[in-house]
């Protein structure tokens, strides 16, 4: 049911390039490069476990599962705002204050 | 001096927990700028604990099992007022709103925060190298690593900066750095110990626990974070251990385990030797040992760097600039995401957020970080299989001693290779400790862990307090 490790495509500057960018990275033309060819290498790695057969094994997300853990529906203190805030990059009006999201800057 | 000895002393009214803290302090500032082993020392707050400490004493109330014990904390663990960095520069100069649980705990129990410790950045790394602030030396040997994540608090008790510190061990992060350093250290089951405040690296396998001198300290230290918190919903709702209670009972009868799979290749002979003297030990003291195979531990290191990175990269997700820490501010908010990312975060947690980024994208979810799963689940069961058979599992902590600063940091796989002993526990939630055990090469100290199923903690530290009473002389 496992594919033969040879059949996943090694991985490309271009693959690194897209995931830098869904992670929010900037990488210069070098670390693209030495990225690649770490990530490559670590993904070799990873080929013993890629190539296993695990039948029907079923996924492990948590060692210890716990399900629908809730705590007492009360009113209690929260964190202090001004002190959230004043630990804040900019803060306006009991906000964060950020640059525009949407459109151009003004 | 123990921490226990410090407490009774305190607790007993002979000693001022003011002067344990002049004593802890003079040494930082003799053997601190060598060391390296804080990013912070909290001098005027612990002064403040101290004198609480004495004033509670001397108007006849109880401070608390860890009375006066001066304490150090791994810079991930959230202290209200006090820079909380990960050893990053993403987070700045943030100084948390909140302490966290642990944090709380050790405060009512009466200990004195020193310091916040340097670390690997977010808990990446296992030579404490990876420190946006500079890497911290092995008080052993100061041309050495102190291992890692958690090398600054494995150091700071090592060069009794502290009497006991505290870490996180995601995957080895705490036993790994406590065999280098000469010192023991716990990885709690999984869900023992609350994380509220603990800065998540990857969390289906994070955990705090402590670094001690000696065996009985690390249980006192244990039982005190222990516990169940409303705030964490992956604390399990058990009572706290009587783990000091065990240490005395010996090891008559108990079966044991040396895991063939994790003796093998890689592991330098004298730690392998060390570690079946280990064995051999408890056999002397009445346990019942033999040799077991644990055949899926072999692809942990695989699974490891599939799943770890995976919820790294979720959960490092939340540095962007928007709540805490650096902002390198741009005209539009998604160019100040990347600006801030790509300035505040070094190499290796950037090459950790991608390769996680990619096992979890479309097309290669399945063969990597789905496969991880299952191998997962498949060290789970062989664990459980050994564990019919053994009450605890016996390995190397670190397939070596301290290697050289700069020695391992050309290759990532090379530093992966240092978790190969611990991450198989790590996986399966189980708790485990390092007991120092003799020396290695260059007369570098061994550290042997002992591993048990969830929730065996007692089982665990009756065999590590064993394995305390039975190491060859000269053990760190």
């Amino acid at each position: 049911m496992s594919e033969p490790p040879s059949s996943t495509p090694r991985i490309t500057a271009e693959d690194v390039a897209k995931v830098a960018s869904l992670a929010r990275l900037t990488l210069s033309d070098d670390e693209l490069s030495e990225f690649t060819g770490q990530l490559q290498s670590i993904l070799d790695h990873a080929r013993d476990v890629e190539a296993l057969d695990v039948g029907d094994m079923p996924p492990t997300a948590h060692p210890y599962p716990l399900v629908n853990v809730t705590r007492p529906d009360e009113v209690a203190s929260c964190l202090d705002r001004g002190e959230v805030l004043a630990e804040a990059p900019a803060a306006s009006q009991g906000m964060f204050r950020v640059p525009p999201v949407l459109g151009d800057a003004p | 001096m123990t921490a226990l000895r410090i407490a009774d002393a305190v607790r007993r009214g002979d000693r001022l927990a003011t002067d344990v803290l002049e004593e802890h302090l003079a040494r930082i500032e003799t053997l601190e700028g060598e060391i390296h082993a804080f990013n912070h020392v909290t001098r005027e707050e612990a002064h403040a604990a101290a004198e609480a400490v004495d004033t509670a004493v001397s108007e006849g109330r109880d401070p608390g099992p860890l009375a006066g014990v001066p304490v150090a904390l791994k810079d991930n663990l959230c202290t209200r007022r006090v820079p909380t960095t990960c050893s990053s520069r993403i987070l700045g100069h943030w100084r948390p709103p909140y302490d966290a649980s642990v944090v709380e705990r050790l405060a009512a129990a009466g200990a004195v925060v020193v310091g916040k410790t340097n670390m690997d950045e977010f808990a990446m790394g296992s030579s404490t190298e990876n420190s946006a602030f500079g890497p911290t030396r092995n008080p052993l040997a100061t041309d050495r690593v102190p291992g890692g994540s958690s090398g600054g608090s494995a150091a700071a008790v090592a060069a009794d900066f502290s009497a006991l510190s505290f870490g996180s061990d995601t995957g080895g992060s705490i036993r790994q750095p406590a065999a280098l350093c000469g010192v023991v250290g716990v990885k709690p089951t999984f869900g023992r110990v609350s994380r509220y405040g603990l800065i998540a690296f990857a969390s289906s396998l994070d955990q705090v626990g402590p670094f001690a001198v000696d065996v009985a300290d690390a249980a006192v230290s244990t039982e005190v974070i222990s516990g169940p918190d409303a705030r964490d919903t992956t604390s399990i709702p058990v009572p706290v251990p009587d783990l000091v209670g065990q240490l005395d009972r010996g090891v008559d009868g108990l079966r044991v385990g040396l895991v063939t799979e994790l003796m093998g290749e890689g592991v330098e002979p004298e730690v392998a030797a060390r570690t079946r003297e280990a064995a051999d030990a408890l056999a002397a003291a009445g346990a019942l040992v033999d040799e077991v195979s644990v055949p899926a531990t072999v692809y942990g290191l695989s699974a490891y760097y599939l799943i770890a990175p995976a919820e790294a990269s979720s959960n490092l997700a939340r540095f962007d600039g928007v709540r805490f820490g650096l902002r390198e501010e741009r005209p539009t908010m998604g160019e100040t995401y990347d600006a801030t990312r790509t300035a505040g975060f070094g190499p290796e947690v950037k090459r950790r957020i991608m390769l996680g980024t990619y096992a979890l994208s479309a097309g290669y979810y399945d063969a990597y970080y789905g496969k991880a799963q299952r191998v997962r689940t498949m060290i789970i069961r062989d664990f459980e299989a050994a564990y019919e058979q053994h009450d605890v599992l016996l390995s190397p902590s670190s397939p070596c001693v301290a290697f050289p600063i700069g020695d391992k940091t050309a290759d990532p796989w090379t530093m992966y290779r240092n978790d190969v002993c611990t991450v198989p526990s790590s996986l399966a939630g189980h708790p485990a400790i390092s007991v120092p055990f003799g020396s290695g090469d260059h007369g570098l100290p061994v550290g042997v862990q002992v591993m048990a199923p969830a929730l065996e903690e007692e089982t665990m530290f009756r065999v590590a307090a064993a394995l305390e009473r039975a190491a060859p002389e000269g053990t760190a």
